[in-house]
C-alpha cells in the first residue's frame, strides 16, 4: 500500500564502483537499516540544480548487510541530474531516505521463475535470485548488458545460482532467444523482467504472443530508458500558445509545467497515464518510455506520456487538455471544441 | 511515546473455522491488518489486504469472478495472489498494481494467516492444536468476537482459579481455588500444572466420568507464544493412578483456544472442546458445546467489564497475585515476541 512515508537520515557508509559506470553505495539509516521485501525500492532525496527531487534505487540483495541497504547508481549521460548527484556524494555524506517499498515482489505460488535482467535492472532482482535459490524453488536468471565491464553483480550472481545464470554480454555477441526461453519455462511460471524499455516491451509482446497470462509477467520500470538517447527537442502547444524547449535532462512534463502548461501527473514513471496528451504532429521519431500503452497504441503515435516518453531527431505539436471555461450546453446545442 | 502494539506480527494466527472459508468473500481483521479472505473454486483458502491498489474501498464489498476478486467501486480485478488482471479503460494493467496477499496455512480445522514478513512465515511454526482434528478425539467449538484486549482472555486462561467463582454451578467448586499449582515455562511455551487429588468432582465432570466417588483431577494448561491455550483436563477415580499418568480409568478432554488479536482491544476467539471419550456420539459433542458455550459466556461477560474499566484506568497498573504466575510469564513472552520484531525493524539481529 502507498503511504505517506517515514523519512529517516541514512550516511553514505561505503561506497565502490561495482561495474563501468555503477556505483554502489551503502547506505546506513539513523536506527538501522530495516529488513524489506522482495524488489524493494528506496525513494532518495535528490538535489538537482538546487531543487530537490525524488529518486528511486532497488535494494540490492535479500536484506540489509552490517546494518546497511545496498544500492547500485548507474551514471546517466544525458539524465535527469540524479544520478551525477549521488555519483558526487562522498563517504560519509547524510541523505534523507524513505522506508523501503515494493511493487516488485515474488509470488509465493509459482512453480518456476524467470528472471530477466538487463543493464542496472539487475538490482532488484538480486534479491529476488538469492531468495529464490535459498527457499530452493526453481529459477533460471538471463542478464543482458552491452559488456562484461559494466555488468554489476555477475560474481554475486554465480555464486547463488551457479548455471542456472546465463549472462548476455553484447561485446561477446550473445543476445537472449526470449521466445525459446518462454517456451522451456512452466506453463504457470513466472518471469521477473527489470531493464530498459526495448528489452521490457519485446518481452512483453513475445510474452503476449506465447498466451500465457498477463499478471505473471511482472515487471518493474522507472521510465528513464528509451530506444534513442535522450536528446534536447521543442514542444509546442499552439493552442494555448506556447513553444518549449525539453533539454536533455528534463522530462517534457516539467518543460510544460515550467511553461505554465497545466499537466496532471502522478507516478512520473509511465505507468499511470494521467499526463497523457494528444499528439498533434511531430518530426523525427516519438521515443515512447511508457508501459501505460499497448504496443499498438505506441505504433498509432496518436497520444503521449508527456513523463517519461520524448521525441529524437525531431519535435512534436500537441494538445493539452485546456478549453477554457465555456458553460455546458446540451441538447441540440451541443458542440465539439473547435480544433487547433 | 506510544506503547508498542500488544501483539507480534511475525505469528501464525487463527482467520476462522475451516467450514467458516467459503467460495465468498469473508472480511476480518487480524494483528490490525484489515483482510479478505476466500476460497478459490478448487478449494485454496486466500487472504488478501483488504484494501483497493485505487482508492482503499475494501474489496469484501465486491465480489468474485472466479478465482479473482473484483472491487465494487471500479471494477479493478486482482487474482488469488492478489495481483491486478484487469483494469478499466485502458489496454495494459498498471505494472505496480497489487493488493498484499498472506500467507495462509489450514491446520488443525482452522485456517491461519500471517500478517508480518512473508519471508519468515514458516509453516511449522503454526500452532500444535492437532486435537482438533485427530480421530482419536471428537468435538466442536464456536467464536467468540470479545471486545477486548485478547492478552485478557489469555490471562483468564492461564489461571483457573476462577472457575470457583465465575463458573461454581458447573466446572468449578472450592477443590480448585484450594489446590496448590505449579509453573514451568520453557522459550515459547508456559505450562501451569494443578492436580486435586481425592476430592468431590464438580456436576459437569460428575456427569462425564459417569461413576460415584470421588477423583482426581487435573488442568494441566499450556500456553504457546503469543495467543494459544490448550488445557489438558479431566477426572480420574481417586487411586486409580492418574496422576501417576495412568488414566485408563478416567476421561479427558482438551480444551482449545487461540485468540487472535483483531485491534489492540478487539479479537476473535476460537475454541473448541475435545474428548477422548464417547467420541461416537454427536449428542455429547453437541451437549458439551452448548454447556462450554455458557461457561464461556460467564467469561466473556468479565473480561469486557474489565476492558471497559481498563479504558477508564489508563494508567493503572495491576496488582498481581500468585495466582497469576502462568499469566506473568505468557505476557513475558508475548512481550519477548514483541521486542524482537523491533529489533529486528531496527536492523538489529539478535544472537541465536
Amino acid at each position: 500500500m502507498r503511504s505517506d512515508r517515514n523519512w529517516t537520515r541514512a550516511a553514505i557508509a561505503g561506497a565502490r564502483e561495482a561495474a563501468d559506470g555503477v556505483r554502489e553505495i551503502l547506505l546506513k539509516p539513523e536506527g538501522g537499516a530495516g529488513s524489506f521485501p522482495s524488489g524493494a525500492h528506496l525513494a532518495i532525496r535528490v538535489i538537482v540544480e538546487g531543487k530537490t527531487d525524488l529518486r528511486y534505487y532497488s535494494l540490492v540483495g535479500e536484506g540489509p548487510v552490517d546494518g546497511c541497504w545496498r544500492i547500485a547508481v548507474k551514471r546517466a549521460e544525458p539524465g535527469r541530474g540524479g544520478s551525477h548527484y549521488m555519483w558526487s556524494l562522498p563517504v560519509g555524506a547524510r541523505l534523507e531516505v524513505a522506508e523501503p517499498d515494493t511493487h516488485f515482489e515474488l509470488s509465493r505460488q509459482a512453480p518456476d521463475h524467470l528472471l530477466i535482467a538487463g543493464g542496472i535492472g539487475v538490482t532488484p532482482l538480486v534479491g529476488m535470485a538469492a531468495r529464490l535459490a535459498r527457499s530452493g524453488r526453481k529459477v533460471r536468471m538471463l542478464y543482458a548488458g552491452r559488456s562484461r565491464r559494466a555488468m554489476a553483480y555477475v560474481d554475486e550472481l554465480t555464486e547463488v545460482l551457479g548455471d542456472r545464470l546465463e549472462v548476455f554480454a553484447g561485446d561477446e555477441g550473445r543476445r537472449i532467444d526470449l521466445a525459446a526461453e518462454f517456451d522451456r519455462l512452466d506453463p504457470a511460471g513466472e518471469a521477473y523482467v527489470c531493464g530498459p524499455i526495448s528489452l521490457l516491451e519485446g518481452a512483453r509482446s513475445l510474452w503476449q504472443a506465447s498466451g500465457r497470462r498477463p499478471e505473471r509477467f511482472v515487471y518493474e520500470t522507472f521510465g528513464s530508458s528509451g530506444r534513442f538517447a535522450s536528446e534536447r527537442f521543442t514542444v509546442h502547444a499552439p493552442r494555448l500558445g506556447v513553444s518549449v524547449a525539453v533539454e536533455a535532462g528534463q522530462s517534457m512534463l516539467d518543460a510544460l509545467e515550467a511553461a505554465g502548461v497545466g499537466v496532471v501527473a502522478d507516478c512520473r514513471r509511465g505507468e499511470c497515464g494521467l499526463c497523457v496528451v494528444d499528439i498533434v504532429s511531430f518530426t523525427g521519431t516519438v521515443d515512447h518510455r511508457d508501459v501505460f500503452f499497448s504496443k499498438a497504441q505506441h505504433a498509432e503515435n496518436r497520444k503521449i506520456c508527456v513523463c517519461v516518453s520524448r521525441v529524437s531527431g525531431g519535435e512534436i505539436t500537441i494538445d493539452a487538455s485546456y478549453r477554457s471555461d465555456e458553460p455546458l450546453r446540451s441538447g441540440p446545442e451541443i458542440r465539439r471544441a473547435v480544433p487547433v | 511515546m506510544t506503547a508498542p502494539r500488544p501483539f507480534p506480527l511475525n505469528a501464525w494466527y487463527a482467520a476462522a473455522w475451516d467450514s467458516e472459508l467459503r467460495h465468498e468473500l469473508l472480511p476480518r481483521t487480524i494483528a490490525g491488518a484489515k483482510m479478505v479472505l476466500y476460497r478459490t473454486d478448487n478449494g485454496d483458502a486466500v487472504a488478501l489486504q483488504d484494501a483497493c491498489w485505487h482508492r482503499l474501498v475494501p474489496l469484501s464489498m465486491g465480489k468474485l469472478i472466479g478465482d479473482d476478486i473484483q472491487c465494487a467501486y471500479h471494477g479493478i480485478r486482482y487474482n488469488a495472489q492478489g495481483r491486478c488482471v484487469f483494469m478499466p479503460s485502458q489496454e495494459t494493467i498498471n505494472p505496480s498494481a497489487a493488493v498484499r496477499s498472506f500467507p495462509v496455512v489450514e491446520r488443525h480445522r482452522f485456517v491461519w494467516v500471517w500478517p508480518g514478513d512473508p519471508a519468515l512465515a514458516d509453516r511449522a511454526l503454526v500452532p500444535d492444536l492437532h486435537w482438533n482434528k485427530d480421530p482419536a478425539w471428537a468435538g466442536d467449538g464456536k467464536t467468540i468476537h470479545a471486545a477486548c484486549d485478547y492478552r485478557l482472555i489469555v490471562d483468564n486462561l492461564m489461571d483457573l482459579t476462577h472457575e470457583t467463582f465465575i463458573h461454581s454451578s458447573s466446572i468449578g467448586n472450592d477443590a480448585v481455588a484450594e489446590a496448590p499449582f505449579d509453573v514451568t515455562h520453557g522459550d515459547r511455551t508456559t505450562t501451569v500444572t494443578r492436580w486435586m487429588v481425592d476430592i468431590e468432582p464438580p456436576p459437569f465432570w460428575r456427569k462425564q466420568l459417569g461413576k460415584p466417588g470421588n477423583v482426581d483431577r487435573w488442568q494441566i494448561i499450556q500456553f504457546q507464544a503469543p495467543c494459544t491455550v490448550a488445557i489438558d483436563v479431566g477426572v480420574a477415580p481417586t487411586g486409580t493412578g492418574a496422576p501417576k499418568g495412568d488414566r485408563s480409568q478416567g476421561v479427558s478432554m482438551v480444551v482449545i483456544n487461540t485468540i487472535t488479536p483483531a485491534t489492540e482491544k478487539t479479537c476473535h476467539y476460537f475454541w473448541a472442546n475435545v474428548r477422548d471419550y464417547r467420541i461416537d456420539e454427536q449428542r455429547v459433542t453437541t451437549e458439551i458445546r452448548d454447556a462450554i458455550t455458557r461457561v464461556f459466556g460467564e467469561d466473556e461477560r468479565i473480561v469486557e467489564a474489565q476492558q471497559r474499566a481498563i479504558d477508564e484506568n489508563p494508567d493503572h497498573v495491576f496488582y498481581n497475585l500468585n495466582i497469576d504466575a502462568g499469566a506473568m510469564w505468557a505476557r513475558r513472552q508475548i512481550d519477548a515476541m514483541v521486542e524482537a520484531e523491533a529489533q529486528m525493524k531496527r536492523g538489529v539481529r539478535l544472537a541465536g
